[in-house]
């Protein structure tokens, strides 16, 4: 009875069925698929580095041969990549993005449709390969010549093909975000007044589309080198090109995955300080900045391959300054908390897990840009400790805090309080239990990427330490994965405006009707919401103008063209899948990839003759 | 419904969307963009490995006079994709379908030359798996060429589709993106050619 009564009280949000989500062009529908299923892949990806941790959790373990360890940890690293931090960056841009400016869709629905049915069969193909012939096993790095060896297993063939059709999904969602940005702003949104996320989204996005199409060159040469002969990595070719190609696009990438979540801790954090962000223009321009320097410091990952002093001096350098626009920020952000009505909601305590954890990454990562440091640091548990320091210490933590704080948006209820506060003391403890130690082993010697450690080393003790810390982090993970479902069905009620915040998204109902708004609002300023709901007196306090009538129930409005559901986008992703599955056991694979091209072919056909948004029905 | 008609429809869709900046066009620069950074790292491959030919032949394969009147028939396909547009733009149907038609058959001229030119190299003795050099030059001009196949596939696919008079400029194959994209393709080559062809001599 009161539960009927409950669901009443949300507002409708479209059809419902399995068909109506597989054909669906809506963004906040596939930002929503691309949580659940980037959500999922955490949950794998999670095993894996459980398993590696029972591993080595004392010296001369035989849990994990040394081939099933090699598999896991490459699968650990492309899963986390590609499947759960990528993804999600992707889920909060795609749910917000066209909100938050204003829009009623992103400038190309079923485009986006195409990407994300296109990253979640890639997911799909990458982990099928455990069972099909044995997972990539070469580093989620996959460094010539050691990939493109052992040509007759099929290992690395799934790295090399599942990463292009990744990098293609990737960069079609990008120029989607490009184009809704520059195109389909209300009016009144100039640049300079979008939430800082939408900017930090901007600059992801073309970090992505300038990053992977050489990723895309160098996976396409380790495919020719493993499968059709060629010599771009061996035999007469240089296997350092493959890891200039890699990390060109690396480390562009790394802040691929950092950007966005520093973008959910710019807007949480203003919102339960009561003030606004502090410095925004230069918050927006160091990202930009970031953006910049981002494609001048890829050397920093190849000081011990022997390219000489002047370009480890001048790499070194670039390094060094790149930290400079990053630790702006992390004055912002505490700008912005300084002097403000600090509510310590769970999104709030995230966000400022994410500053603290961030910081000691950070600090860790400059000690890399000194290249005789580096040289002792490399390859050994002290680069494992830092990159998971701003990984998971940085993004997980800025994800989670936006997952607090819009779950409530995206579903109509809130997430339980108590149960998030155990998830992110659970989370804080396990994850500094788990990483910190790794710090101490890598100065003490202990390598990355080898299976098991003889006794004597010294290393038992902190491995130990870090695999109990890792099996907390699982726990919170279960807490967090239980008070999602619980409160998705079962939450208080939200209300609109749950957090009193201050960009546009907040000021439409929870969940938000197919199409968004029932007016394009005018934008006036930055953080336009809060001005429509606060003034300042003459002492500056924000003070409240009288409350409004609350919007009217949302009438219904024939007269607002949405996108028609298409089933097309799929049938093309599909279509690139098989190819993928046919190119990775070539030769015999080639009639599959013959008979994908054709589903891709006819399902790009269909689409580019079907009506938009049924232009043919009238 | 007539061409003239038929954008009068369109303007009157994009007014209602507010689109001051055309949505599409952003689009096709930004993958353009994305696009000069793969061949980007093509080339550079390419440079790198110009004179690691190993047993294999190196450049005095080419044959730099055909070679050179290829391209002429590439550049010269720019020529008529402009006037192809520009027919579009009068609003001459006809004369547009018959620019696109010549832009097509242009690629095509300039894709047999790249078989011809690539079974001569093979016979040759010059192979994708004969040494760096060679995997670099058929990795390179290969997905150019392929870039050009598919925009000659997108050309006819146009011409095709203008027959019943549905090519308009809302439909995502317009003439106006396909012209962008093809005279990319076209710029591209210039810098191959300069790069693979002419600094090798």
């Amino acid at each position: 009875m009161t539960m009927t009564a409950e669901r009443e009280l949300l507002p409708r949000t479209g059809p419902n069925g399995i068909w109506s989500w597989i054909t669906t062009v809506d963004h906040k529908r596939i930002g929503i698929m691309y949580a659940v299923t980037a959500f999922a892949a955490l949950f794998i990806a999670g095993l894996e580095a459980l398993l590696i941790r029972v591993q080595l959790i004392g010296p001369n373990q035989e849990f994990l041969s040394a081939d099933a360890y090699n598999q896991l940890f490459t699968m650990h690293g492309l899963t986390m990549v590609f499947g759960v931090v990528m993804p999600i960056g992707a889920a909060f841009t795609n749910y917000l993005l066209p909100i938050m400016i204003g829009a009623r869709d992103v400038a190309f629905p079923r485009l986006n449709a195409f990407s994300y049915w296109l990253f979640a069969f890639s997911i799909v193909l990458m982990m099928s390969s455990f069972v099909l012939g044995g997972a990539p096993d070469g580093g989620w790095f996959g460094y010539a010549p050691l990939s493109t060896e052992l040509r007759e297993v099929v290992r690395m063939d799934f790295f090399s093909v599942g990463a292009q059709l990744l990098g293609v999904a990737s960069i079609a969602a990008s120029i989607n975000f490009i184009a809704t940005i520059f195109t389909m702003r209300a009016p009144g949104m100039t640049m300079l007044r979008m939430p800082v996320f939408v900017w930090m989204a901007l600059v992801v996005a073309f970090l992505l589309v300038f990053s992977l199409p050489i990723f895309g060159v160098g996976l396409f040469q380790l495919f020719f080198d493993r499968n059709l002969g060629a010599h771009f990595f061996s035999s007469g070719g240089d296997p350092l090109l493959w890891q200039h190609m890699f990390w060109l696009f690396g480390h562009p990438e790394v802040y691929v995955l950092i950007l966005p979540a520093m973008g959910i801790v710019s807007e949480i954090l203003p919102t339960f300080s009561r003030k606004p962000l502090f410095g925004y223009p230069f918050v927006v321009f160091s990202g930009i900045a970031i953006g910049f320097m981002g494609f001048g410091v890829w050397v920093h990952h190849m000081y011990t391959a022997g390219l000489g002093p002047l370009a480890e001096a001048g790499f070194g350098v670039s390094t060094l300054m790149i930290a400079v626009p990053t630790g702006v920020k992390i004055f912002n952000w505490i700008g912005t908390i300084w002097g403000g009505r600090v509510r310590f909601e769970v999104p709030m305590l995230f966000a400022i897990g994410f500053i603290a954890m961030f910081v000691i990454g950070g600090l860790s990562g400059v000690t890399h840009s000194v290249v005789p440091a580096d040289t002792q640091q490399h390859d050994t548990y002290y680069v494992v400790g830092h990159f998971h320091y701003v990984l998971f210490g940085g993004a997980i933590f800025g994800f989670v805090a936006g997952a607090y704080y819009w779950f409530p948006k995206w579903t109509g209820r809130m997430l339980n309080r108590t149960l998030g506060l155990w998830h992110f003391w659970l989370m804080l403890i396990g994850f500094n239990l788990t990483f910190a130690p790794m710090h101490i082993l890598g100065l003490n010697g202990m390598p990355r990427r080898t299976y098991t450690y003889p006794e004597g080393l010294g290393w038992g003790f902190w491995n130990a330490i870090a695999s109990i810390g890792a099996f907390i982090i699982g726990l919170s993970f279960l807490i967090f994965l239980y008070n999602v479902v619980r409160s998705a069905r079962r939450g208080a009620i939200a209300g609109p405006d749950p957090w009193d915040g201050r960009t546009l998204e907040w000021s439409i109902p929870s969940p938000p009707p197919p199409h968004n708004f029932d007016e394009i609002p005018h934008v006036t300023s930055l953080d336009d919401y809060w001005h429509q709901k606060y003034t300042t007196d003459e002492e500056g306090r924000a003070v409240r103008i009288a409350e409004r009538e609350d919007p009217a129930p949302a009438a219904e409005h024939h007269d607002i063209h949405l996108p028609a559901p298409s089933f097309y986008p799929i049938v093309a992703a599909a279509g690139l899948v098989t190819m993928g599955y046919g190119f990775v056991y070539l030769p015999a694979g080639l009639v599959a990839a013959w008979i994908g091209a054709l589903i891709t072919i006819s399902g790009l056909f269909g689409w580019s003759l079907e009506p938009i948004d049924g232009e043919a029905a009238t | 419904m007539t061409l003239s008609e038929m954008t009068a429809g369109t303007a009157g869709h994009e007014a209602e969307h507010h689109d001051v900046i055309p949505i599409r066009k952003v689009a096709v620069w930004v993958f353009l963009a994305s696009e000069c950074m793969f061949f980007g790292a093509m080339i550079s491959t390419f440079l790198l490995y110009r004179s690691t030919t190993g047993d294999g032949p190196g450049a005095e394969i080419f044959n730099l006079a055909f070679t050179s009147a290829s391209s002429f028939v590439l550049l010269m396909s720019s020529l008529t994709m402009v006037l192809a547009h520009h027919a579009y733009e009068r609003r001459d149907l006809r004369q547009a379908r018959v620019w696109l038609t010549g832009t097509g058959l242009l690629g095509i001229t300039f894709l047999s030359g790249q078989i011809f030119e690539f079974t001569e190299f093979v016979h040759g003795g010059l192979k994708l798996s004969t040494s760096p050099f060679g995997s670099a030059f058929y990795m390179l001009t290969g997905f150019h060429g392929a870039h050009v196949a598919i925009g000659v596939l997108m050309l006819l696919g146009m011409v095709i589709l203008s027959l019943d008079g549905r090519i308009y400029a809302r439909r995502g194959l317009n003439i106006e993106l396909v012209g962008l994209y093809w005279h990319f393709v076209d710029i591209v080559w210039i810098v191959i050619f300069t790069v693979v062809y002419l600094l090798q001599v």
